[in-house]
């Protein structure tokens, strides 16, 4: 049995925030779960994705977060409870669904989980996803701890089962990545997941006229979520004083630390908010009015300090409110104890004296850094070689980023998924440079494929190199549609890359094995010269992930590469100058500098022997 | 019944493949049976390409599970290099337990910088710090014939010092809770080998 499906005991589960919110829905009795994944949202449907047969929950990996949530909704539309979870980024990708389906709402419950991810820890960007829910009139809630995770999971399918509206549960990495005790529920035996659909276009179907009276009854929504807002005991006060800080989400923790360290437990009033779309404002007046002054707790932007702002104003409080807009609490990064206890000090005026911080001297950099054996490596020296430092190199999300990195240094431009494909176009357009763009292959499902047609359709002239490892590398080997490697052995793809791109429109294809250095170079040259006249070309670099091969197939290494010791390499070194394997290191001896291989690390590709002679390979037992 | 106990913070750095995150639940489960208020905090992602990996356990009445500079109670490094980086967590009541056995990254191999002298490393964290553990690890491991167990190792000098409210059979609970059967029987040897190691800097 899964351990997320064990029956309720005494004991409280030691559970993954993402846990708590997979045995909050299974509690709920979610029967339709889909998403992509995405850092720090990806356990969710990893755990859902081992657990589903056995849970009879209907559990599928989309192909992006937008179709996820035309999935889940489509399920909800038939009475039949679902959930899908997104990474911040994601719930772009899927916002042109969000916004109309808010107007559509559901039939039974469903909870959109979205994880932002503060201080960038695996992501582009730290937008605050707390604006969607303003700007579409979604109730949201924002759980602190997992256990609340678990306990706001199932009062989100209760809510948006009530008034027929999605939820959102929104989060940040600390959230998701927390581990701690979860008194869990027992989870009802399993309905099956087939539901009902009532024809009913001028509800279902928006146009224009449809879509007026929706927004209409969408703003009625709104308003009796307000009083659902206002009476949530997800909202709540503790503490006394003249002094009140008003937080949510994980700053909440940090500052019931904060207080205590510094003392001041019985000296300050909090308001945690938890239910904070739409924003009791009742609730911030009574709490605002017995209270001298404010501080308003919360990491990016100021969103519920705007609220509390708005509230004060319209009830003509004369409250002082101090946070975000007093530079009290940066916008930037995630907060910490002590930040927050910095901040207290000085709205407090109380002298808090920040722990003397040692500075650790100059240490060695440990970035991470492309596998051994990785054959995105192989391809970027290969493109490298026949290319040069003067072609564009657009890039996208995945492993393969890290290209990006001395020595390969191979990515020029990067803004979100897929902008690698379209992004090449634009600068075809505008350069007489030659451009080629890398996308991997779970990414070009994702995002990719829109910005190929459109490169053919309008005369774009560039090299598309789509790296084809056979996973979803970056989250953690998730399949998607062009899978062939599988725990059961291997399978026909469902969706093969090579027709894929063909039918958009592109002829001039090749699939090659990037660890065959020569003939992957050989075309390369090739195509280098064609592409003025046929515009857009692809070539797909069709190699395993070492680590999901490993795993899949159960391979053992059964060779790995030496260097040959009689000779010195101090006037060479490219192998690790062009190609950088981490397996690679450096060390002299009698005053003669090799380069040496590490047998443990070297996973056998031969993509270093293929440049050096010698290099050779030798069988191990 | 839960315990009553002042904020704990345990601060935990190594390398990517090293059992970090492992340890880390270790420990969070073994307070876990201890009944003691435990929360565990991991970032996962891209730290795992060789990079760095953090995690940490707060125990007691802390309410955060971010352990903020300056505030780290213990450090467990599994990498000294790692040991030394986390440095800007400790404050001068930390007790850190280090690894000793060095895993160069990628900027030492190829020569582009230099792997620090090792015992001017140790005397920069010892004048920084209450005291300064270190734990031939993989010597203990490979002694007890559980070459893979260098994380457990790790844990059972914490546990050995007995700086943890968290007793000897709580711990042995927790590694039945976290690892498969098959497992089970190496990391127990490790776990008693480095147990036996850090009780004698136990007070």
């Amino acid at each position: 049995m899964h351990e997320l499906l064990i029956p309720q005991t005494n004991r409280p589960q030691f559970l993954l925030g993402n846990e708590a919110i997979v045995r909050g829905a299974l509690e709920s009795g979610v029967c339709v779960v889909a998403a992509y994944p995405g850092t720090p949202s990806s356990e969710i449907i990893d755990r859902f994705s081992q657990l589903g047969d056995e849970a009879g929950v209907y559990v599928e990996y989309s192909v992006n977060e937008k179709v996820s949530m035309e999935v889940a909704c489509a399920a909800a539309i038939c009475g039949v409870r679902s959930l899908c979870s997104m990474k911040h980024v994601g719930l772009n990708v899927a916002a042109d669904a969000f916004m109309t389906l808010a107007y559509v709402g559901v039939k039974a419950g469903m909870v959109i989980v979205v994880a932002d991810d503060p201080s960038l820890h695996s992501s582009q960007n730290e937008q605050d996803s707390r604006y969607y829910a303003k700007i579409s009139g979604v109730p949201m809630l924002e759980p602190s701890t997992p256990e609340e995770a678990h306990r706001m999971t199932m009062e989100a399918f209760r809510i948006s089962e009530k008034f027929g509206t999605p939820c959102l549960l929104r989060t940040t990495t600390r959230v998701n990545h927390c581990r701690g005790p979860v008194r869990v529920g027992p989870i009802p035996p399993a309905k099956g997941f087939q539901g009902e659909f009532k024809k009913d276009p001028f509800n279902l179907v928006v146009i224009p006229a449809v879509g007026r009276k929706l927004r209409l009854a969408l703003l009625e929504r709104t308003r009796k979520l307000l009083g659902e807002s206002e009476a949530s005991p997800l909202n709540f006060t503790s503490g006394k004083g003249d002094l009140g800080i008003i937080t949510s989400g994980i700053s909440y923790l940090h500052v019931r630390d904060a207080l205590l360290s510094m003392g001041l437990e019985d000296k300050v009033k909090i308001l945690k908010l938890g239910f904070t779309n739409p924003q009791p404002k009742a609730l911030i007046n009574e709490f605002l009015s017995g209270v001298n002054k404010a501080l308003v707790v919360e990491e990016l932007e100021p969103f519920l300090e705007e609220a509390v702002k708005i509230s004060a104003q319209e009830s003509k409080l004369p409250v002082e409110i101090a946070g975000k807009g007093t530079g009290l609490i940066p916008l930037a990064f995630e907060l910490d104890p002590v930040k927050v206890k910095s901040a207290i000090g000085a709205f407090l005026a109380k002298g808090y004296e920040q722990p003397k911080v040692y500075a650790a001297p100059e240490l060695p950099q440990r970035p991470p850094n492309l596998c051994p054996g990785c054959p995105h490596r192989a391809t970027y020296y290969s493109v490298k070689k026949v290319f040069g430092e003067e072609a564009i190199y657009p890039t996208d999300i995945g492993c393969y980023t890290l290209g990006v990195l001395p020595p390969l240094k191979i990515a020029d431009f990067l803004i979100c998924m897929g902008s690698g494909v379209s992004t090449a176009g634009g600068f075809s357009k505008v350069l007489d440079r030659q451009v080629v763009a890398f996308i991997g292959d779970s990414t070009f499902f994702h995002a990719g494929i829109p910005g190929l047609v459109n490169a053919v359709s309008n005369g774009h002239k560039f090299l598309l190199v789509i790296l084809d490892n056979g996973t979803t590398a970056m989250t953690g080997h998730q399949p998607h549609p062009g899978v062939e490697l599988t725990a059961k052995g291997r399978i026909e793809p469902k969706v093969s890359l090579e027709k894929l791109v063909r039918g958009c429109g592109v002829n001039l294809v090749a699939t090659i094995n990037p660890l065959q250095v020569k003939k992957s170079q050989a075309v390369l040259e090739d195509f280098k010269n064609k592409i003025k006249e046929a515009g857009v070309a692809v070539i797909i670099s069709k190699s395993p992930c070492p680590l999901f091969e490993t795993r899949m197939l159960k391979k053992k290494k059964k060779i790995v590469f030496r260097t040959d010791e009689s000779k010195s390499c101090a006037d060479c070194k490219k192998c690790l100058t062009e190609l950088g394997c981490p397996a690679f290191y450096v060390e002299s001896s009698g005053g003669v500098e090799h380069v040496l291989i590490n047998d443990s690390l070297c996973s056998g590709c031969s993509v270093c022997s293929q440049i050096c002679d010698s290099i050779t390979p030798r069988k191990i037992s | 019944m839960i315990k009553e106990l002042r904020a704990l913070r345990i601060f935990f750095t190594g390398v990517g493949g090293q059992g970090t995150l492992l340890a880390t639940r270790f420990v969070g489960q073994a307070a876990l049976e201890e009944n003691l208020p435990v929360l565990m905090a991991e970032i996962h992602g891209m730290a795992q390409r060789g990079g760095v990996v953090e995690s940490s356990v707060v125990l007691g009445s802390a309410a955060s599970p971010t352990i903020a500079d300056g505030e780290a109670d213990i450090v467990i490094a599994f990498e000294p290099l790692e040991a030394a980086r986390a440095l800007p967590k400790c404050n001068s009541k930390t007790v850190v337990i280090t690894s000793t056995t060095p895993i160069p990254p990628f900027t030492v191999t190829v020569g582009q910088s230099a792997y620090p002298e090792l015992d001017a490393l140790y005397k920069m964290i010892e004048t920084h710090v209450a005291s300064l553990i270190r734990v031939d690890a993989n010597e203990l491991a490979n002694s007890v014939s559980a070459e893979r167990s260098s994380n457990v190792i790790m844990i059972g000098v914490l546990a050995g010092t007995g700086i943890l409210p968290v007793s000897k059979t709580s711990f042995e609970q927790a590694l039945r809770q976290i690892l498969p059967e098959r497992l089970l029987e190496p990391n127990q040897r490790a776990f008693d080998a480095g147990y036996g190691f850090g009780a004698q800097f136990g007070s």
